[in-house]
């Protein structure tokens, strides 16, 4: 495996790709008692349509999020996540619009759960029984989001925001649509999608890299296969469809959820920038220590509850603010005077300077946690940058692309505003 | 890691544990208050109260500059039940020197700095400000309400407040609304003097420096602390059994589309001399984590609903089995819960079923010692309730649990009380 040092974070990376295509990074972590692994396809409620062996595939809604479900069925009848619990590991999985990852951490025995991990994940076993038995707890999923506030309000915000892309619908599907699917469905998926050229394998933990490569070498197919192109829907503008979309909820209080779309960069080390240069830009100007947050604060029209984000997905990019608000829309009128006012007289050179600071602090912090080492790898080897240049990068970032993201992104006609109000009592 | 236990001014305790692994340092400062319905809320609303603005950084946006600039460090208000315990404070997390421009000297500065959020409050003839104390009731109000966006947390709030209605313990972290509608600047600036002076003060840091230096350091920036007699008498009262003969049923109906279900058992006997490596196992064999027999029967095998899950409470004495269910499925739900209590009390637990329960519960305690966060909650408890073992020590202690330690407890628990969130009657119809 190569092996590059990164001395200013005193990190070591091994990273090696097998003849079947799988790509690998291992951070070791001497010391440590948990050792952390994921195993994650470039699969995720966004790829519906996509074109492998000569021709499009259409599937319905949810099957991703419907075979992460099924996979843990192995064929001697045993389950998975059972199987590595009993081992002593915590297994579990996601599956988001973009890709699908199972993973666990352990205190001892990583090798054999590794082993299980590799096993389980690219062993497809299914029934019809098994396949149509899991249609009542799938439903009862979909169900249960429809009472979260989070997943509410952030599924009208993508809406509003995306006319075509997958991304506007639940990841799960919907209960009509789950309907449709059947073992053969399931099975046509994993083999298009969960061949290792088009998964990556990520491990933080106090191993020997050399031995993680012989694991997946031993365990997975030879054989490389050709990797699926999705069709994510027409080309989406910049601009929101809808502006303002309101309901009401059982709640406390208001709740806001205020988006706008970013042309994503190209696949490389300009990704890579183009997030680093988001995130710094948002916490520069919205940030727990900007002007415009603690103002909002002392005049009671922010609380705790606040955060921002930008969130890449599917072949797009969504700026997010979400918080609780008496006044929803007076947040909304302050974003848009905060960006003017970036556009006037740019951002404040010493909130950037200590923002960066700050930003460099928290990436710090999230080496503290090997999911977030490890997922950030895997997004990284899906977005074809290494996750970990992040700190070298975040040094040169200048003020000037912090401004010219904001104003350019998040310009009045880009932006819009999804809440929740409470049920009036009376 | 190597532990320092000492007292570093009355009343005033610090745990230091030194470890190289770390890439960022915590230190929690926890002030010790019995929970109580009068005070809890006043209690609640201090440390948001002071983390406002201090003597030098008079409001939030200075002292975020001050932290932006202390490479992100961050300092946060933390508010906690333990048993019938309120703590309450500040919780510090900095990057470590190590990885910082020589000089950067971030533990102590950030030490200084959480001092001084305690101990110098911004104030004006000697009072705290009214405008931040009326601003941060308005938040603890809107937080206490808040409670109900989360339905299934909701529930088991619900739940404990009627089941324990005799009990302190009904009271939740962040207090009572009636209490919160009270605070008023002058007495709350009152009340937090007679806190500082009297609250026994836990401490606790977790990162590369050696626990003389940190001693020094704290010892120096609480030098300004006025203590007066402490008061020691604080601790949490064990109900051992039911407070009715029958079970006790209590409803409430809401816009919601799933309902959830919540059981409420008192541990019982076993909590004379409370095992609590057996607690955690028998926890695990009987429902939590997904080697558990609710979620391997109740969700997996009948898919009855799709969440069941139980959680011990070991310094209250206290178990709860919450579940998510449609509504018509809530009665069979819960006889299949019962039936798996049944299943432990009997005995039948497989060596499998034992042993990933055992494994299980080893292993998360393993994991603590690589999160500060972790380290920092269970030396807090374990200090309340007096026990000084480390978790690796309590994870050695978990291998040693037996079938019959688990048996004793299935059957030494006993149920107090059931809580049901239902519809609106006219979605039912």
């Amino acid at each position: 495996m190569n092996s590059k040092h990164f001395s200013k974070i005193n990190e070591t990376l091994y990273t090696a790709e097998l003849p079947n295509g799988l790509r690998i990074n291992v951070v070791t972590k001497p010391g440590f008692e948990l050792g952390y692994a994921v195993f994650a396809t470039n699969y995720g409620g966004a790829h519906r349509r996509f074109f492998l062996n000569g021709r499009w595939h259409d599937t319905p809604a949810g099957v991703a999020h419907y075979l992460e479900h099924k996979m843990f069925d192995m064929p001697d009848g045993d389950n998975a996540l059972s199987a590595l619990s009993a081992n002593g590991a915590q297994p579990n999985a996601f599956t988001s619009s973009g890709m699908t990852a199972y993973y666990f951490s352990s205190t001892s025995g990583f090798e054999e759960n590794l082993r299980m991990l590799l096993r389980f994940v690219s062993t497809p076993y299914f029934t019809d029984e098994t396949v149509s038995k899991e249609q009542g707890i799938i439903g009862q999923e979909i169900g249960m989001v429809e009472d979260s506030p989070g997943y509410v309000i952030y599924n009208r915000l993508m809406r509003m925001l995306y006319e075509h892309n997958p991304v506007r619908d639940q990841v799960a599907g919907s209960v009509e649509s789950i309907a449709e699917i059947t073992a053969e469905t399931l099975y046509n998926c994993h083999k298009a999608f969960y061949a290792p050229s088009n998964m990556v394998l990520c491990v933080a933990a106090d191993c020997d890299p050399e031995r993680i490569y012989k694991i997946a070498e031993e365990i997975l197919p030879e054989q490389k296969a050709e990797i699926p192109t999705a069709d994510f829907g027409e080309e989406e503008t910049l601009f929101p469809i809808e502006t303002y979309h309101a309901e009401l909820m059982e709640l406390s209080a208001p709740q806001f959820l205020i988006g706008a779309k970013v042309a994503p960069a190209e696949r490389g080390e300009t990704l890579l920038r183009q997030k680093i240069v988001a995130k710094l830009a948002l916490r520069t100007l919205f940030g727990s220590s900007s002007r415009f947050y603690n103002r909002l604060y002392s005049e009671g029209l922010l609380n705790r509850d606040y955060d921002y984000d930008i969130d890449y997905t599917a072949g797009v990019a969504t700026i997010m603010i979400s918080g609780e608000s008496s006044d929803p829309q007076r947040v909304f009128s302050e974003i848009n005077s905060a960006i003017s006012g970036v556009k006037e007289n740019g951002l404040v050179r010493d909130a950037f300077e200590r923002a960066k600071k700050a930003s460099f602090g928290a990436r710090l912090r999230g080496l503290e946690s090997f999911d977030s080492i490890c997922i950030s790898m895997v997004t990284g080897l899906f977005g074809g940058y290494c996750s970990l240049d992040s700190f070298d990068i975040l040094e040169s970032v200048t003020i000037d692309e912090c401004e010219k993201f904001l104003t350019e992104f998040m310009a009045p006609d880009r932006l819009a505003m999804s809440v929740l109000s409470p049920i009036s009592k009376d | 890691m190597e532990t320092v236990r000492c007292e570093l001014i009355p009343g005033v305790r610090l745990t230091a544990l030194r470890s190289d692994k770390f890439k960022t340092g915590c230190l929690s400062i926890n002030l010790i208050t019995q929970l109580n319905r009068d005070t809890a809320a006043l209690n609640a609303v201090l440390p948001f109260v002071l983390r406002r603005g201090t003597r030098y950084h008079p409001d939030m946006e200075t002292i975020a500059a001050e932290l932006d600039s202390l490479y992100g460090t961050g300092i946060e208000p933390s508010v906690r039940k333990i048993g019938d315990i309120q703590c309450i404070g500040f919780y510090a997390s900095f990057p470590d020197e190590r990885y910082l421009p020589e000089g950067s000297d971030v533990f102590e500065k950030a030490a200084n700095f959480t001092c001084e959020l305690l101990l110098a409050p911004n104030t004006r003839g000697g009072l705290f400000l009214p405008a931040y104390v009326e601003s941060e009731k308005e938040k603890l109000l809107d937080l206490i309400q808040s409670r109900v966006n989360d339905k299934r947390s909701y529930a088991k709030l619900r739940l404990i407040e009627q089941m324990c209605c005799y009990e302190d313990y009904a009271v939740s972290r962040f207090g009572t609304e009636d209490v919160a509608e009270g605070i008023y600047y002058q007495k709350l600036t009152k009340y937090y003097h007679s806190l500082i002076s009297t609250s026994p003060v836990e401490i606790f840091y977790c990162g590369s420096l050696d626990g003389a230096e940190v001693k020094d350091i704290l010892s120096d920036a609480l030098s300004g602390m006025t203590r007066g007699e402490i008061n020691y008498d604080i601790g949490t009262d064990i109900r051992m059994n039911a407070v009715e003969d029958t079970v006790r049923s209590f409803t409430d109906e809401m816009a919601v589309t799933q309902g959830k279900l919540v059981l409420g058992y008192r541990l019982g006997e076993c909590m004379e001399e409370p095992d609590i490596a057996a607690l955690f196992v028998f926890n695990a064999v009987f429902g939590s984590g997904v080697t558990s027999k609710l979620f391997m029967n109740v969700r997996e095998k009948l898919s009855l609903c799709y969440y069941a899950g139980s959680t011990v409470d070991t310094h209250k004495g206290l178990m709860l089995v919450s579940s998510g269910v449609d509504f018509d499925k809530a009665d069979a739900a819960k006889a299949e819960i019962f039936a798996q209590l049944d299943a432990v009390k009997r005995g039948d637990i497989t060596d499998e079923e034992l042993d990933a329960a055992r494994r299980s519960v080893a292993s998360d305690l393993r994991s603590f010692l690589d999160s500060q966060g972790e380290l920092e909650g269970f030396y807090l408890a374990n200090t309340l309730d007096g026990l000084e073992f480390s978790p690796d020590e309590l994870a050695e202690l978990v291998r040693e649990v037996s079938r019959e330690d688990v048996i004793a407890i299935a059957n030494s628990v006993v149920l107090d009380a059931e809580y049901f969130l239902k519809g609106d009657s006219e979605d039912e119809q």
